[in-house]
């Protein structure tokens, strides 16, 4: 699907992304006139730059990892697919979704994918854990340079404390789920409204 | 008053008259004092009995309370008195209560909810006040009212808009006692407080309307109410941010003179309410927003004394003007002298009201959801219109009409009274019951944690980079953008740099939770302690006090103490097998001695030589410790910075520092003596106030010390070995701490003596009474904080040199003493060095580490412990 930055959408891709995502027409198409905007290369396809490109991502501790995020494993462009797929974790989830989500695949936006989401910006190693380490350097980002090593140690050391249940001082993510985020209502807070 | 008079002999008539002068002159305060009383009194009546107060809402009881006793004066003195007065209500009773509302909003959960707050109080208002105006004024001329109410549809719009604003005493009297979930309560109470911008333009607008007489109304006057709508309610807003500005950039400043912080909270809020009531703004916008702007700012630079003044007296003030009014509004109601009663008029208002506020709320959501991220579903809604309560603004402001120009004003009272006692009354006692059967969903209290703190804030960063990805500049991008600026600018500018310094969300709950973990233990431990001074301390209970986390040591204790359910639920049962394995192991090994002294000492029966050769061992511990402080302190002190102005400080707070060290001294020593002596507390707050000023700064090093002892903790943890250690630690701070100081004291002077170098003593008896002061304040507080600060201080060595333990023991708290002693020692005191020579091994074994920085070093190492002290006794 790479070399479709000039064309418009097709309206089967459209449908395609529509199932998948759950997005509306009109978001998607929406979506597509910022895909093109942010993709200077004009190829079709994002790549990191692009996304640093945004001057406030910049600014945002976790800017980086959360462009990353985008980005399939071992790859640096990602289509307008796989844009709309990590968008699409952030959508609302709507009261006539609550309903059939038994049959069919779980869709993009649900309460655990939303949280493997969060997670998976914490896992760099990818082994389903956050380790000490791992939450360490998040929390280096997310807090101010006030706070000294120290300090973040023991924050660190406390956070998985809180949550680690079988011992292993690092935090998986069924821990993640039940353990921290349990009365959290992360449908809410993991969700933003997208412009119709 | 009677002897005085009657010894004054001659001068009797002068003196008789004299007598009632006086009385005259005090009547005023004393009747306020005596209703304040009778209202305080009736409110403990109430709840003596939990059914009742479970059932009926306190507001309810207070206005039949008030009915009850409007009666009674009524029927003595024969007219109606001490009614509800307009001016003392909205200058006197409204503003603590406004201003506890605003100061105590959860202000993300508001700004989270701005946009459906804001049109429920602007446009649900208007629509009320218009709907509600127009019906009753269809009704009258529909000739079902009776011809003595004289109105026109101004009059009928006037009085619309005063009865249909919901009314922010009202809804949070009888919310708080509901407890539905928190968006939907900050959406009623949020626009209970924000639509008083809109009834105070309404209501001036229309007033000023009927004054004038509809036949001289221009278009110009409508357009002036719409302009003077945008100028009252933004004007009022204003007001209340400037003088939260104001009010945050003063207590900036406030650091010798803790004891008046509290003061200034209170006086410009409360200028800010005159302010904006002078020039007719919206005096309850700004002094919500005051509070709701200033908060972070006034918190993070009074001190922690300050930060529970300033929220005790709040809600003091708050809750004696809610009983007051809500008394008084029962009294008020029994004068019928000022009202006339129209049953069409009254049940049209009622039946009218609760209808549109139903359709309005219906209305409104409808359009809201469209907008709303989760949406607000039915039953909300029904909570919502249901939860519609008018209350004492609305009796106000009707009593304030002019009989002149409102010719219907008996009418309009006995209306509003009506409407107030229902709403009140009746809503009030059926919405708990609604809430329950509706299935309503209720707020979960439940504590922070760290992990929800962290996650959350990740998830902020999420949205925010989200919506710049998508390109949509939404809520989180304003959120961000506002974050960033207030990081840059606004924090900057309004915090003291201490305090500013150390900002940061995530550590201060963290922080928060260790004090609170530290409260509940001392809650829990505090028995023990005292036990300890009677008889014989429990040392199991207290052994496990120093763990670093103090979470932990609750775990460690494994007892009822922490409070902190996830705690407890994390609990992982191999390590606390070993941990208590070897903890026993250590228990048995290392604490006898400090014990069985402890023991007799609380008996006051120690033998002179016995606490001679305990002297010695804690001194030698004591400077063994005291090296190994330094040799940590090298190791990893918090960030150079500190550490050069610690040394700065240090270094000029030679004497202070000392003074200290005595302080700390005779603060255990003490502990025992407090029955013996208590006349010297007088003196403690003051000094207190003074040392935590002081110590402000040291503060932050203190924190710092915690953190690092947690991650040593942590990271012992990775191997099982240093796990064992944990435990060890704490079982050794708290008898030393004790014991030690009590020593020197206790027994012969010349040990003292030795101990203190020259310069030392002079400034003993000087401080002495601060030390007394000290020692008092901390008393309580002693058990906990200080054993948990030294179980990290201690976990350093502990770790290391588990052999040596039963010598470190009483490194704890007296550690600090000698540290700061350390140099004069040295230099100036022959014996104390002499005594420190038997320590020689162990001194040169961390001695290659400590080297020449020693002296710099000092004074970080020991004020973050006393530190210590200061915060538990904030605590």
């Amino acid at each position: 699907m790479g070399s479709r930055a000039s064309t418009l959408l097709r309206d089967e891709e459209i449908e395609e992304i529509k199932k998948e995502t759950g997005f509306s027409h009109s978001q998607i198409t929406r979506l597509y006139s910022r895909f093109t905007s942010l993709d200077k290369g004009e190829n079709g396809t994002l790549s990191r730059e692009d996304f640093q490109r945004i001057p406030e991502l910049a600014i945002n501790p976790l800017g980086d990892r959360i462009i990353n995020a985008f980005f399939p494993e071992g790859e640096d462009q990602v289509n307008f697919r796989g844009f709309m797929r990590t968008l699409a974790h952030f959508r609302p989830i709507e009261d006539n979704e609550k309903s059939k989500d038994q049959n069919g695949p779980e869709p993009l936006n649900s309460r655990s994918n939303k949280l493997h989401f969060a997670f998976r910006l914490y896992d760099l190693d990818k082994d389903d854990k956050i380790s000490r380490d791992e939450l360490l350097q998040v929390l280096r980002m997310m807090v101010g340079v006030n706070i000294s090593d120290e300090q973040l140690g023991s924050i660190a050391d406390r956070t998985i404390q809180e949550a680690d249940q079988d011992g292993d001082s690092a935090i998986s993510f069924a821990e993640f789920v039940k353990q921290v985020l349990e009365k959290v209502d992360v449908e809410q807070k993991m969700s933003i409204r997208f412009l119709h | 008053m009677q002897p005085p008079a009657a010894s004054a002999g001659p001068a009797a008539p002068a003196g008789a008259e004299l007598l009632r002068w006086q009385w005259r002159e005090v009547q005023a305060p004393c009747l306020v004092a005596a209703w304040i009383l009778v209202a305080s009194l009736a409110k403990i009546v109430f709840h003596l009995s939990r059914k009742v107060t479970s059932v009926v809402p306190e507001s309810c009881l207070l206005i039949l309370l008030g009915l009850g006793l409007g009666g009674i004066v009524l029927a003595v003195a024969k007219k109606a008195e001490y009614q509800l007065e307009p001016n003392m209500f909205f200058l006197f009773l409204l503003p603590p209560i406004v201003l506890d509302s605003g100061y105590f909003m959860p202000s993300r959960l508001f700004f989270d909810n701005i946009g459906a707050i804001l049109t429920y109080a602007v446009v649900g208002t208007l629509w009320n006040s218009f709907a509600t105006g127009t019906a009753l004024w269809g009704l009258h001329r529909a000739g079902l009212m009776d011809p003595g109410v004289e109105a026109g549809l101004m009059d009928f719009l006037l009085f619309g808009s005063l009865i249909s604003a919901v009314d922010p005493v009202a809804v949070l009297a009888v919310f708080e006692e509901v407890h539905v979930n928190e968006t939907l309560f900050i959406i009623v109470f949020g626009e209970s407080l924000l639509n008083d911008a809109v009834t105070v333009v309404l209501y001036k607008v229309f007033n000023s309307f009927v004054e004038l007489g509809p036949a001289h109304i221009h278009a110009t006057d409508y357009v002036k109410g719409v302009a003077s709508f945008f100028l009252v309610s933004l004007g009022g807003t204003a007001v209340g941010l400037l003088f939260a500005f104001l009010l945050a950039l003063i207590t900036r400043f406030t650091k010798r003179v803790r004891i008046i912080e509290p003061l200034f909270v209170f006086l410009l809020a409360y200028v800010a309410y005159l302010a904006a009531e002078m020039v007719s703004l919206s005096a309850i916008l700004a002094v919500t927003f005051c509070g709701i702007c200033c908060k972070k700012y006034v918190e993070a630079n009074i001190s922690q004394k300050s930060r529970t003044t300033v929220k005790y007296t709040m809600k003091t003030l708050a809750s004696s003007s809610e009983t007051i009014i809500f008394m008084f509004l029962g009294i008020s109601a029994v004068d019928t002298s000022k009202w006339t009663w129209d049953t069409a008029l009254v049940l049209g208002t009622l039946f009218f009201i609760l209808l549109f506020r139903a359709v309005g709320v219906v209305l409104q959501t409808y359009v809201l959801n469209r907008f709303r991220l989760i949406p607000l579903d039915r039953i909300d809604q029904v909570v919502m219109s249901y939860g519609g309560l008018r209350g004492a603004v609305a009796f106000a402001l009707v009593i304030l009409l002019d009989r002149e120009k409102v010719k219907a004003k008996d009418y309009f009272v006995a209306t509003t009274i009506v409407v107030v006692f229902f709403t009140v009354i009746v809503q009030g006692l059926t919405i708990k019951p609604l809430v329950t059967w509706l299935k309503v969903k209720r707020s979960d209290h439940h504590k922070p944690t760290l992990n929800e703190e962290l996650h959350e804030h990740a998830f902020d960063h999420i949205l925010a980079a989200v919506e710049d990805i998508v390109g949509h500049h939404g809520y989180h991008y304003w959120r961000d953008k506002w974050e960033q600026f207030d990081k840059k600018y606004l924090s900057q500018l309004l915090m003291r740099k201490s305090a500013y310094r150390l900002r940061d969300e995530i550590w201060d709950v963290y922080y928060k939770l260790n004090i609170r973990d530290a409260i509940s233990f001392v809650d829990q431990g505090g028995h023990v302690h005292s036990a300890a001074k009677l008889a014989l301390p429990s040392m199991p209970s207290r052994t496990s006090m120093s763990e670093s986390s103090v979470t932990n040591l609750l775990r460690e204790s494994g007892s009822g103490a922490c409070l902190d359910l996830q705690v407890i639920d994390t609990v992982r049962s191999r390590r606390d097998k070993e941990d208590a394995a070897m903890h026993h192991v250590l228990r048995g090994s290392l604490y006898k001695p400090r014990r069985r002294y402890k023991a007799s000492y609380s008996r006051h029966f120690i033998s002179p030589d016995k606490q001679e050769r305990q002297d010695k061992e804690i001194f030698r511990q004591n400077m063994k410790r005291r090296l190994e402080t330094f040799k940590s302190t090298k190791h990893n002190v918090c960030s150079s910075k500190s550490k050069a102005r610690l040394k700065e400080k240090g270094r000029k707070k030679k004497n202070i520092s000392l003074t200290k060290e005595t302080l700390n001294g005779k603060t255990h020593r003490t502990v025992p003596w407090q029955d013996a002596a208590p006349v010297l507390v007088m003196v403690s707050s003051e000094e207190e106030e003074s040392d935590s000023s002081e110590t402000e700064k040291e503060d932050d090093e203190g924190i710092v010390f915690v953190a690092r002892a947690t991650d040593e903790v942590l990271q012992g943890k990775t191997t099982p070995g240093s796990l064992d250690v944990c435990p060890s630690p704490c079982i050794i701070p708290p008898s030393p701490t004790l014991a030690e100081k009590e020593l020197p004291w206790k027994g012969d002077q010349a040990d003292l003596a030795v101990y203190v170098s020259s310069e030392t003593t002079k400034i003993v008896p000087v401080d002495m009474q601060k030390a007394w002061n000290q020692s008092i304040s901390s008393l309580e507080s002693i058990a906990s904080p200080p054993g948990i600060e030294s179980g990290h201080q201690h976990r350093r060595f502990a770790c290391p040199v588990l052999e040596e333990q039963p010598q470190s023991a009483s490194q704890a708290m007296p550690e600090q003493s000698s540290c700061f002693q350390f140099p004069s020692h040295v230099s100036k005191s022959g014996r104390s060095q002499s005594d420190s020579s038997p320590d020689g091994p162990e001194q040169q074994e961390l001695q290659p580490l400590m080297a020449t920085e020693e002296q710099g070093r000092m004074p970080p190492s020991a004020e973050p412990r006393w530190l210590m002290f200061n915060r538990a006794s904030h605590l």
